[in-house]
């Protein structure tokens, strides 16, 4: 044995250059040596992690940017400028008859003879006025804030809604989720915009009188019942993938060693189904604002939409086909700003999968 | 001398799953008539190839599924009884209506056992909540039996826990996530551990790991039996780790229990047909051994659950079949020190 | 003959790199094997020690991340790593084929087993169609399959994982390749079918005579195969030498510390003796020696310098500062 010790060693010595060791190499390295070598990565959450690689998405980025800019503008804007959506331009408490029709950054004869009278700077028109003699850029704004606030109204019930319905039906699944879903089957096979259309001159007329004189009845009949209809149709379409989410996660195993431990089926659904399939549903969510919007200035543009004197980007367009080959700004003005919103979420939301929707490995 | 007190009994477990077949629902036996029983302390190894019903037991056992028909009894309280009576051949007793005579059906709340009974799962990667840390993971047994009086005490109870299986108490905030496999594992172990049970279900906990890693889990697994006397139930597919483990070993096939032995003596004396193919195919980490040895390779694959055969259905693949075992279905018989067989020929 | 010519396949320093997002990461460090035609080598390791990957690599089938960026892959003596893809398209399936872990999703599921297989066999000689169904009913029988005929025309999801095992050898050998690559070839099958496979594979070389390369992390299935083991860790190729040396003589601390760490029939009333610690992280690499993190003897050197392989023993290399330090004891003493 010793023998063969000594033959082993005389053969590992004839091919190595044992001159560059010394005895220090061979001394026995401490755990805390070891330890250092071995380093484990950096700590991140799941959050950190999608938020690291959206910030690495250019147009999601772009998306951010541009939303962000259009909603401070709806805010800020009414508390800047000093005209009214509603009303014709007033110069010194007077009417200002002649400020119809201004092309952008016009000013009226009035305003001129008041601004050289007293020496004072007007607040300038935008985007001109309109053929009432109002300034169309604020008109624009509360537009806007029209069309977002629908938009993410919307979203948030069909959200709720959704949500609430697609996880009972997933995680209780047999008999349940059969019915469940068998009813989201008969709402989704309606055809949308005819319903829409129905239920908002239905709504509108049964509305009116019960609304009359609240502060609902600012924002118009048209308004909540475009609401409702939402409330009532466009749930579905969440409702079904919330399910299809709910009815993958339940297979997972910690969804099982969960109810190995005894874990109630609210705190399974609340603290380990729906943070797992909340990811998707926020996609989701920001991809339904800009449907909403879309089908909220679709709805505006054929009359349906808020009444007046409010107004949303639909229905300004809609008031400037009248005149479109005269003054084409007042349509584009309102057609792109819908674009911009629309291509905007519809980006984020792309943005979100891309960051979000992975599987983790 | 006394008999020591069964802590798990288990008989005529049948665990059905309906299958659709085109407008028909046809029953999925995945476990049919199976018992066997783990004493405190014990360790039972359940090995059987994939799809043999060995995963639904341990399931089956914590009624994570309701079962279709048995009996389970743990500590001297039955959790669940459908009623059947069976006689001495172990054929279910029917009325004079031709239906099996139900007596005295019995269903408890699981709730206060669920901190008696654990699980560790197979797959440490999906048996981790994703989105939890470490120390809300260990937390939520803690959480749902309301082990704790504050704050305080549910972390100190956490970073012990932590301690016990061998994590480092500066990972309890991080997400299961980072962690290796051999690492995700014992976070699972210490979630079971975690409500102090008597009797864990270990579902293949080591086979998706790592061989060097292996070791780690199958040491901490008896060194926390020696510490707090832990029964388990050790499913697993590879025989050499269950030989390992295991005080006794049950050996499954197609939904029914066809050997249980010590495990020496299943290891060097198996009788069933099965076990002895099951034994002879596993390969042997060492050349000489595996240059000498002759394994018996079975003929053919198993067969679908939904199409089983009649009778033992090991018989399709069993060279020393006969007419018997194809009319019959064997019952364990005891073949001396608690060696049971389920077999007419051998 | 020269002692190059004998070999069949030859690696020499390979290097593969995957460019991922959060770097590059360096599956594959300097392997050197040889490979005897009609010789049985497997390779073993964990997961993240590189050894599907170095498959991969010698196949040309990495992903699109992953680069071999230093080596040669010496097939008869010709570098392949250097063949444009056309000539490669032709030697993958007819010199070297590969099978992999899951047959479940290394089959076509659209097309019957037939179509599959008459395919891969025009595919690489002209022959035609009723003469490639007649080598295809011919493949099946020779791999085992009962009824080849009727099994011609089912689908992959009718039939067994070790039924579609025993099709896809069939696929991989009906052009008689000098090499099989076996990626994990029975991981996902029960011990009886794996016993099957593992059977028919042992005749079918013994028909057909080709050298086969299994790669697993199994250590009964490596015994039971190879008469040549590589042991891999993160990347570098820790020892490698005939199947007794690797079983009764290893040399290497991880060789030593996976064999003390297995169940086997002559440990079974002791304790195992686990390899402490966790997998390695291979986009972190230690600056010494792969395995030194987890290692009970690690030494100073170990920390701060790679090992270079060296002769143990006739036809037994490793990479381990243990040999060193045994040599440098006895040049002391001396």
């Amino acid at each position: 044995m010793a023998e063969e010790k000594l033959k082993k060693r005389a053969f590992l010595s004839s091919q190595i250059d044992l001159s560059k060791f010394n005895a220090k190499d061979f001394e026995k390295a401490t755990d805390e040596e070891k330890r250092q070598q071995d380093v484990m990565g950096e700590s991140t959450t799941f959050f950190k992690d999608g938020m690291r690689r959206l910030r690495k998405n250019p147009l999601a980025m772009a998306s951010i940017v541009v939303l962000i800019i259009i909603i401070a503008i709806a805010i800020v804007a009414p508390h800047i400028c000093p005209y009214s959506y509603s009303s014709i331009i007033t110069v010194d408490g007077r009417r200002d008859k002649g400020a119809t029709d201004l092309e952008p950054m016009q000013w009226s004869e009035l305003e001129a003879q008041y601004m050289e009278k007293t020496g004072k700077k007007l607040f300038p028109h935008i985007f001109g006025t309109d053929s009432m003699g109002r300034d169309y850029f604020i008109r624009v704004v509360y537009g806007t804030r029209v069309s977002l606030l629908v938009g993410i109204v919307a979203a948030v019930m069909v959200l709720i809604i959704g949500l609430i319905y697609g996880s009972i039906a997933g995680y209780f699944g047999g008999t349940v989720d059969l019915i469940m879903m068998r009813i989201v089957d008969v709402i989704y096979s309606l055809p949308d915009m005819l319903i829409i259309i129905l239920l908002s001159v239905v709504l509108q007329e049964r509305l009116t009188p019960l609304i009359k004189g609240t502060s609902l009845a600012k924002l118009g009949a048209n308004m909540i019942s475009m609401f409702i209809v939402f409330a009532l149709l466009y749930w579905v379409g969440m409702a079904r993938l919330v399910r299809g989410q709910i009815l993958q996660i339940k297979n997972n195993e910690y969804v099982l060693a969960a109810k190995s431990i005894g874990t109630p089926n609210g705190r399974i659904l609340r603290k380990h189904i729906i943070p797992n399939c909340l990811s998707i549903i926020i996609i989701t969510t920001a991809l339904q604002i800009p449907s909403a919007i879309f089908t909220e200035s679709y709805l505006s543009f054929i009359g349906l939409g808020v009444s007046l004197p409010l107004t949303s980007l639909g229905s300004l367009a809609n008031d400037a086909r009248a005149a479109m080959q005269t003054y084409p700004l007042r349509l584009v003005i309102p057609a792109v700003v819908i674009s911009l919103i629309v291509l905007a979420f519809n980006l984020l939301g792309d943005g979100l999968r891309d960051a979000f929707d992975t599987k983790l490995n | 001398m006394a008999e020591e007190k069964n802590l798990v009994e288990v008989s005529h477990l049948k665990q059905y799953f309906p299958v659709s077949q085109g407008f028909h629902k046809i029953p999925l036996k995945a476990v049919d008539d199976v018992s066997f029983t783990i004493k405190p302390g014990e360790t039972l190894g359940l090995v059987g190839e994939s799809g043999c019903g060995k995963t639904t037991v341990g399931r089956s056992l914590l009624q994570l599924y309701k079962p279709t028909a048995g009996r389970i009894v743990f500590d001297g309280d039955v959790l669940f009884d459908s009623g059947e009576q069976y006689d001495a051949n172990g054929e279910v007793i029917c009325g004079e209506d031709g239906k099996p005579v139900i007596k005295n059906p019995v269903k408890v709340n699981m709730l206060p056992y669920r901190k008696r009974m654990q699980m560790v799962f197979q797959d440490p990667y999906s048996s981790l909540d994703p989105r939890m840390t470490v120390e809300d993971i260990i937390g939520e047994p803690l959480d749902v039996h309301h082990l704790y009086k504050n704050k305080k005490e549910r972390r100190e109870k956490i970073l012990d826990l932590m301690a016990t299986v061998g994590l480092n108490a500066e990972h309890a905030m991080r997400y299961a996530h980072e962690f290796s496999g051999g690492q995700r594992q014992r976070i699972g172990i210490a979630r079971a551990l975690a409500v102090n049970p008597d009797f864990i279900v270990c579902d293949e906990p080591v086979s998706a790991l790592d061989v060097s890693i292996q070791a780690q889990v199958i040491n901490m697994f008896e060194d926390l039996q020696d510490k707090l006397g832990l029964a388990y139930l050790f499913i697993a597919h590879d025989l050499l780790v269950v030989h390992h483990i295991s005080d006794r070993i049950a050996v499954m096939y197609l939904g029914h229990l066809m050997e249980i032995a010590d495990a020496d003596e299943l290891n060097d004396n198996p009788i069933h047909p099965y076990t002895l193919s099951l034994l002879s195919a596993v390969p042997i980490p060492d050349p000489e051994t595996a240059r000498h040895s002759h394994r018996i390779v079975l003929e053919g694959d198993v067969p679908s659950p939904l199409k089983m055969p009649t009778g033992c259905p090991f018989r399709t693949r069993c060279r020393y079949a006969t007419e018997q075992c194809a009319a019959e279905r064997p019952i364990l018989t005891d073949r001396g020190n608690g060696h049971m067989v389920a077999c007419f020929n051998k | 003959m020269s002692e190059e010519e004998k070999y069949i396949l030859q690696v020499k320093d390979l290097h593969t790199s995957f460019f991922t997002d959060n770097g590059e990461v360096q599956a594959v460090n300097g392997v050197n094997f040889n490979l005897k035609a009609g010789e049985t080598m497997g390779i073993v390791g964990e997961s993240g020690s590189g050894k599907s990957v170095t498959a991969y690599s010698i196949m040309q089938i990495l992903a699109e991340t992953g680069r071999v960026t230093q080596g040669e892959v010496l097939f008869n003596g010709e570098n392949i790593l250097k063949w444009p893809e056309k000539k490669l398209q032709k030697f993958r399936g007819e010199k070297i084929s590969i099978i992999f872990q899951d047959p479940m999703t290394s089959l076509n599921p659209v097309f019957s087993i037939g179509w599959q297989l008459i395919e891969a066999i025009r595919l690489h000689t002209n022959k035609t169609k009723k003469e490639a169904w007649d080598r295809a009913v011919e493949m099946l029988t020779l791999v085992g399959v009962n009824e080849p005929e009727a099994r011609m025309k089912q689908y992959p999801f009718e039939l067994s994982g070790g039924m579609r095992q025993r099709i896809m050898i069939a696929m991989s050998l009906c052009c008689e390749p000098d090499v099989l690559i076996a990626d994990e070839p029975t991981t996902a099958l029960d011990v009886t079918i794996q016993a099957q496979i593992l059977e028919l594979m042992k005749d079918l070389q013994k028909r057909l005579g080709m050298a086969i390369i299994i790669v697993t992390h199994d250590l009964g299935v490596i015994a039971s195969m190879c008469d040549e083991i590589m042991v891999m860790y993160g990347g570098r190729v820790c020892e490698r030498g005939s199947a007794d040396d690797i079983f009764y003589r290893p040399a290497h601390e991880y060789t030593k510390g996976l064999l003390r760490s297995i169940p086997r029939a002559d440990n079974m009333k002791e304790k195992l003796i686990p390899i402490g610690g966790t997998p390695i992280n291979m986009l972190n690499l230690p600056q010494g020696c792969a395995f030194c993190p987890r290692c009970a003897n690690a030494m100073e050197i170990c920390l701060r310098e790679k090992p270079d392989e060296i002769k143990v023993g006739e036809g037994h290399r490793a990479a381990c500062f243990m040999n060193v330090k045994e040599a440098f004891e006895e040049k002391e003493e001396a």
